[in-house]
C-alpha cells in the first residue's frame, strides 16, 4: 500500500467507537479505502466534512492523533495467472511467504451480471457423494450451501467435493476458519497434488471479524476473472457464512441501526444476495459455482442467516447424524438441489429420476415404520424390511464417505430394491424393470 | 428552471443533497459522478436538504458533486413494443445492453424507435376525445395495441386530424388534437407516465364478476381468484412459490402477462427467457413470450430499484388495461420490496414498526394492491389487472409484517405449506387455511352456477367440508391406533385423501395434468363427489386403505390422459367398474 506524493495526511480523530472513527476530511468519495494508525479502513459514511470509517482490524489502541491516509480507491485485488497455488489474507495480500501478486488491479464487489447475458445451468458437476449426485445433483453455475451443525465434518465434506469435483479452479474463502481447519484445508490440497488450480482468502479465528466481509468479495473477484475472462469453470467455497453475517451485524450495531429479526441487519438478504448470485453460467463457457456452508444453531433453519440464505440459494444439503448406520448421512428429506432437474436423465443414465424418487419414499416409509415402532404399534413384514432397507441406504448411499460413480450408485439401489422389496412395492415404471431389476 | 445541488453526505445508497431551489417529493434527479450519471429519486426534504435514494451502487460518489432534478418523477415509457421485451425495474432494456456486466449509469430506451408499425385510424376529425380514448391501433404481435388520448391530457379535446393507415414509428405523429382553447397538441404512438400515480382515465371500477382461470385446479375449484381481483402466495423456501407462479404465468387466461421478478434469483428469470419463447400460450397458440413483458430487480442488483420494479410493472399492466385487455401481473416476491424500503427507512433513522418494517407497510402494501380491478373504460368496454403477489415469510412464519398486511389488502390467500411440500404433495397449497373472499360475492356465485354448473360453490364448500373432517379423522387414527378408532374415521379420511390426490395435487411438469380447463375440473369435481357421497362398508381398515389407494391410481391415470380420449375413456370404465363390485357387494350384504 504505497502513499502517492503529496497526499493529505489527517491527524485529528473526531470519535471512535469498537469498529469505526471518524475525523472532518474533505474530498473522500463512498467506499474508498483509507489507512488509520497503518490499518486499513473504509469510508462508510460522509456528513458533510465528517467522514466514518470502519477500519477492518479493529480500532484497539488507536488514538485520537491516529495518522489518517486516504487511498482514492475502493478495495481491489490484483488478479493474474499468478493467483494459482497461493494463499491470501483478507487484504488480498500473500500469507503463504511467497512474492506478491503481478497483474491488473480490479476493484472487488464489483457489478452483477446482466441476467439476460445469463444462460442455463446445465453441467453437471459429479462429486462421487451419492446423497450429492444421486439424490440432489450439483450444476455448474449453481450456489447451493451445507446447512450443518457446528460439530458435523463440514469442512471436510466441501474439501472432499472440491477436490473431487471436475472444475478449472477451486477458490476458496476462509471465514473465521480455526487455524487448525485452515492448515487441514492446506494439508488437503497439497496432498491431493492439486495446489495449482487452487486459491485461497483466508481469515482466521486470530484475526478480527470485521476482516472476513472482504473474504467473499476477494474470492468472488478472483473467480470472476478466471470465470469472465479465462472462460474457465471455477467452484468457490465458503465456509462459514454464518460467521460473515456475525461480523455483518456487528458492523450495523456499531454505526447505530436498528437491528430486525434475531439483531441481524434489516439488509442481510440483499448482503448475502449480492454474493451468492455471483454464481453464473457465462455465455461464452465460463461458470462459478458456488458451495456455502451456514453453520445452525441446533439445527434451527428458521433463524435469519439459514432462513435467508434459503430463500437466496438454489437449494440446500443438511448434513445429519444418522443413530441407525452410525454415520453422517445427507439428509434426502430435507436436501434440495432446485437445479437437478436440469442433468437428471439427461447427463445421467435414464432410469435416474424414478431411481432417485423411489429409494427417497422407501427411506421415508421406514421413517414412518420406526415412529410406529417409538409409539409402541406393532410393524408389518414391510414395515421391517423397510427398517433393514433403510439402515444399508443409508450407509452404502446416504453417507458422506461414500465414492462411487453415479452409475454405481443406481446399481447399489437396484440392489437394493430387489434385495428388500417386490417389484410392484418399488412402484417403478415397467420398462425400467424390465431393464435394471437385480434380484 | 430545474432546480441543481450538490451531495452533503453518503450512507450507502442514501445521500443528501442541497438544493438551490424547489424540489418536490420523489423527483427524479441524476448525480453526476466523475463521467457517470446515476439516477436518484427524492424521498425525503428537510429545509434546504433534500434525501435521495440513488438506483445504483453510490460506491466514488463523493461530497460536492453535482446533481440535477429533473422536475418530474420516475416515469414509464408507454408504447407498442413492450409486450416480449426484458427490463430492468427502471425499465431499461436488458436485451439492448453492451457487456456481460451491468453497467453503473448506462441506460437504455425501453423501446424501438426505428420499428415501423401498421396503424389504423380509429378516431375521425371532429370526435370529441379525453385522456385514454382510443385513436388508433397497431398489431403488436396478434393483440390490438390501441394508441390512446394520453393519460396526462386534461379535459376534452377535439380530433383535428389522424394519421391515414400506414407503418409508422412510435415518435411520427398520428394525430393532432385541439385543446378548449384552440390551441393544437400532436399525439405520437408513444406516452411517459409517473409509474406511482395509478393510471385513470376509466368510468368506472365495479366490483370483479368473473372468474380469471389458472388452470390450476387447487385455485380454480377450491378458491378460485376474479378476473380483476387480488390474491397472494406466501410460503417458506422449497415450497414451489415459483414453480406455482409459472404455472399461472403460462396458463392463467389473460391476453398480457406482466411477471415482476423482484429481488428473486436470477437463475430463474433465466428459466423464463430460455422457456418462454418456445412455449405456446394454451389459449391462442401463439408463442408465450408475445404476450408476456418481463421486468426483472434479481437480488444482485439495486436495492432501490426494487421498489421501482413492481410499480413499473403496475403501470404497464394499467397501459395494457385501458386498451380493454385482459392483464395479470404476477410479481415475485413482495417480501423483496417491504425488506428495500426497511433498508431505506433504517438509514433514514426514522422510528421502526414491527421487525423494523416502516410503520406505514400496510398502507404502501394496500394501495399498491388497489390498483387491480375491472374497470369500464369510456367507451363502456372492459378492461382488468388481476393481480398475484408471492410473500415469502421469515422462518415461514405467517405472523409477520408483511404476510400480515397483504392479508388485508388481498382477496385471496393461498397458503403454501411446508408439511404438504416436504410429503411432496404439490401445488403445496394448504386447503384448509386457503381462502378466497370471491366465493362469497354474489356476482361470482352466478358467474359459477351459470358458466359452469348449478350449486358449484355449494359442491366446492362440501369438498372442503370433507378435506376438514377427513383431517380430523387422521388425527383420531394417530392417536388411538389403527384399531382404536370405528371404520368410519378411516373411510372419512381416505374420502379427503382421494379430494386431495385427484383434486388438490396436479403435477405442473405433466403437459396433460399441468393445465385443467373448468370444464374438466367440473367433470373431475362431480366424479370425486361422486365417490365421496357413497357408503363404504369395510370389512377392516386394510381393505379400506387397498381400495382408496386403487381408486386413487385409476383416477390418476384419468388426470394424467387427455380429456375424454380413448385412455381416459378406458380409465373410466375401470373406474365405474370398480366402484360397482364395492358398492353392490355390500349392498347385497
Amino acid at each position: 500500500m504505497n502513499n502517492k506524493a503529496f497526499q493529505k495526511i489527517y491527524t485529528q480523530l473526531e470519535g471512535i467507537t469498537k469498529a469505526t472513527v471518524s475525523l472532518k476530511a474533505k474530498g473522500v468519495s463512498n467506499d474508498e479505502l483509507a489507512t488509520v494508525d497503518g490499518r486499513l479502513a473504509q469510508v462508510v459514511k460522509t456528513k458533510g466534512d465528517m467522514v466514518t470509517l470502519q477500519i477492518f482490524g479493529g480500532t484497539e489502541a488507536i488514538p485520537t492523533d491516529a495518522e489518517v491516509v486516504f487511498l482514492g480507491k475502493a478495495p481491489t485485488l490484483k488478479v493474474s495467472d499468478q493467483l494459482s497455488g497461493r494463499f491470501f489474507n483478507a487484504y488480498g495480500d500473500p500469507i503463504d511467504g511467497g512474492p506478491a501478486i503481478d497483474g491488473e488491479e480490479r476493484e472487488i464487489g464489483g457489478p452483477s451480471v446482466n441476467p439476460y447475458k445469463r444462460r442455463q445451468p446445465s453441467q453437471l458437476i459429479p462429486t462421487g457423494i451419492a446423497g450429492i449426485d444421486l439424490n440432489n445433483t450439483i450444476v455448474s453455475g449453481q450456489k447451493i450451501p451445507f446447512f450443518a451443525d457446528p460439530d458435523q465434518p463440514y469442512n471436510n465434506v466441501m474439501a472432499q467435493v472440491a477436490l473431487r469435483a471436475d472444475v478449472d479452479k477451486i477458490i476458496l474463502g476462509g471465514m473465521g476458519l480455526s487455524n487448525d481447519d485452515y492448515l487441514y484445508f492446506r494439508h488437503e490440497f497439497e496432498n491431493a497434488g492439486a495446489l495449482d488450480k487452487i486459491i485461497s482468502f483466508v481469515n482466521t479465528t486470530e484475526e478480527p471479524p470485521v476482516e472476513r466481509l472482504l473474504i467473499p468479495d476477494m474470492a468472488l473477484t478472483a473467480a470472476e476473472y478466471f470465470a469472465v475472462d479465462k472462460n474457465e469453470k471455477v467452484l468457490v467455497l465458503l465456509t462459514d457464512m454464518t460467521l460473515y453475517a456475525d461480523a455483518l451485524s456487528i458492523v450495523s450495531n456499531r454505526m447505530d441501526q436498528i437491528p430486525s429479526k434475531d439483531s441481524m441487519p434489516g439488509s442481510l438478504y440483499s448482503d448475502l444476495a449480492k454474493i451468492y448470485e455471483k454464481a453464473v453460467q457465462l455465455p461464452d463457457g465460463g461458470s462459478i459455482t458456488i458451495i456455502a456452508v451456514t453453520t445452525l444453531n441446533d439445527g434451527d433453519i428458521t433463524h435469519a442467516i439459514p432462513d435467508n440464505t434459503g430463500y437466496i440459494t438454489e437449494g440446500q444439503l443438511y448434513l445429519r447424524a444418522d443413530p441407525d448406520s452410525g454415520k453422517i448421512i445427507i439428509d434426502p428429506f430435507r436436501s434440495l438441489s432446485r437445479l437437478k432437474q436440469l442433468v437428471i436423465g439427461k447427463q445421467t443414465r435414464e432410469d435416474h429420476n424414478q431411481v432417485m424418487n423411489t429409494g427417497v419414499r422407501l427411506y421415508a416409509d421406514a421413517q414412518n415404520a420406526k415412529t410406529k415402532l417409538e409409539n409402541g404399534f406393532d410393524l408389518s413384514d414391510y414395515d421391517l424390511r423397510c427398517l433393514d432397507f433403510a439402515k444399508e441406504y443409508a450407509t452404502r448411499l446416504l453417507a458422506i464417505d461414500v465414492n462411487i460413480t453415479i452409475d454405481e450408485m443406481l446399481d447399489t439401489a437396484w440392489e437394493l430394491f430387489g434385495k428388500y422389496f417386490t417389484k410392484a412395492e418399488t412402484g417403478i415404471k415397467q420398462s425400467l424393470i424390465e431393464k435394471y431389476w437385480r434380484s | 428552471m430545474k432546480s441543481t445541488g450538490k451531495v452533503t453526505g453518503i450512507v450507502s445508497n442514501l445521500v443528501s443533497v442541497e438544493t438551490d431551489g424547489p424540489v418536490s417529493q420523489n423527483e427524479l434527479c441524476y448525480v453526476t459522478s466523475g463521467d457517470t450519471r446515476l439516477m436518484a429519486e427524492v424521498i425525503k426534504v428537510t429545509g434546504k436538504t433534500a434525501s435521495i435514494q440513488v438506483f445504483e451502487s453510490t460506491r466514488g460518489l463523493k461530497n460536492g458533486n453535482p446533481v440535477e432534478f429533473e422536475g418530474k418523477m420516475l416515469e414509464a415509457t408507454l408504447g407498442p413494443g413492450l409486450l416480449s421485451s426484458c427490463y430492468d425495474g427502471l425499465q431499461n432494456d436488458l436485451t439492448t445492453m453492451t457487456g456481460v456486466f451491468l453497467k453503473k449509469g448506462e441506460y437504455t430506451s425501453p423501446l424501438d424507435h426505428s420499428r415501423l408499425w401498421d396503424f389504423t385510424p380509429i378516431a375521425k376529425p371532429g370526435d370529441k376525445v379525453i385522456a385514454a380514448d382510443w385513436l388508433g391501433e397497431v398489431k403488436e404481435g396478434w393483440l390490438p395495441h390501441k394508441i390512446m388520448v394520453p393519460f396526462a391530457f386534461e379535459g376534452e379535446y377535439t380530433v383535428k386530424s389522424v394519421a391515414p393507415a400506414g407503418q409508422y414509428n412510435i415518435d411520427n405523429v398520428i394525430a393532432v388534437l385541439t385543446d378548449g382553447k384552440g390551441e393544437d397538441v400532436n399525439v405520437t404512438m408513444t406516452q411517459k407516465w409517473p409509474v406511482k400515480v395509478a393510471i385513470k382515465g376509466y368510468r368506472e371500477k365495479p366490483r370483479p364478476s368473473r372468474i380469471m382461470e389458472t388452470g390450476v385446479r387447487v385455485i380454480d375449484t377450491l378458491d378460485p381468484i376474479a378476473e380483476g381481483g387480488t390474491g397472494f402466495i406466501p410460503g417458506p423456501f422449497g415450497c414451489g412459490k415459483t414453480v406455482l407462479q409459472h404455472a399461472i404465468a403460462k396458463q392463467g387466461d389473460a391476453q398480457v402477462i406482466v411477471m415482476a421478478a423482484c429481488g428473486e434469483r436470477a437463475n430463474e428469470v433465466v428459466e423464463i427467457f430460455t422457456e418462454f419463447p418456445e412455449l405456446i400460450d394454451p389459449h391462442t397458440g401463439r408463442h408465450l413470450m408475445e404476450r408476456t413483458t418481463i421486468i426483472c430487480n434479481t437480488s444482485n442488483m439495486p436495492v432501490a430499484a426494487r421498489e421501482a420494479s413492481v410499480y413499473t410493472a403496475m403501470t404497464i399492466c394499467e397501459y395494457y388495461r385501458a386498451m380493454g385487455l385482459k392483464v395479470l401481473l404476477l410479481a415475485d416476491s413482495t417480501s423483496r420490496w417491504a425488506q428495500a424500503l426497511r433498508e431505506m427507512s433504517n438509514r433514514m433513522e426514522e422510528l421502526p414498526g414491527a421487525d423494523a418494517f416502516p410503520v406505514d407497510l400496510s398502507a404502501i402494501i394496500s394501495s399498491f394492491y388497489a390498483r387491480a380491478g375491472m374497470v369500464v373504460l369510456n367507451n363502456g368496454q372492459t378492461g382488468s389487472v388481476t393481480f398475484i403477489g408471492t410473500v415469502s415469510p421469515a422462518g415461514g412464519n405467517l405472523k409477520e409484517p408483511v404476510t400480515e398486511s397483504t392479508k388485508k389488502a388481498a382477496r385471496c390467500f393461498y397458503a403454501l405449506e411446508q408439511n404438504r411440500a416436504d410429503k411432496k404433495r404439490y401445488p403445496a397449497v394448504n386447503p384448509i387455511d386457503s381462502y378466497s373472499k370471491y366465493l362469497e360475492y354474489p356476482e361470482i356465485q352466478k358467474y359459477l352456477s351459470d358458466t359452469v354448473e348449478p350449486h358449484w360453490v355449494e359442491m366446492v364448500e362440501k369438498a372442503k367440508n370433507i378435506i376438514r373432517r377427513g383431517k380430523e379423522a387422521n388425527e383420531q387414527i394417530n392417536i388411538l391406533g389403527d384399531d382404536g378408532v370405528p371404520m368410519s374415521y378411516h373411510e372419512l379420511f381416505w374420502k379427503s385423501e382421494l379430494i386431495d390426490f385427484i383434486i388438490l395435487q396436479q403435477d405442473a411438469f405433466d403437459p396433460v395434468d399441468s393445465l385443467t380447463p373448468m370444464d374438466r375440473q367440473k367433470y373431475m369435481l362431480d366424479l370425486v363427489l361422486g365417490i365421496c357421497d357413497k357408503e363404504f362398508t369395510f370389512e377392516d381398515y386394510e381393505k379400506c386403505r387397498d381400495a382408496f389407494k386403487e381408486l386413487i391410481n385409476v383416477l390418476k391415470q384419468m388426470n394424467y390422459s387427455e380429456f375424454k380420449s380413448e385412455n381416459f375413456n378406458k380409465y373410466r370404465t375401470e373406474l365405474d367398474v370398480m366402484l360397482e363390485t364395492l358398492v353392490p357387494e355390500i349392498e347385497a350384504a
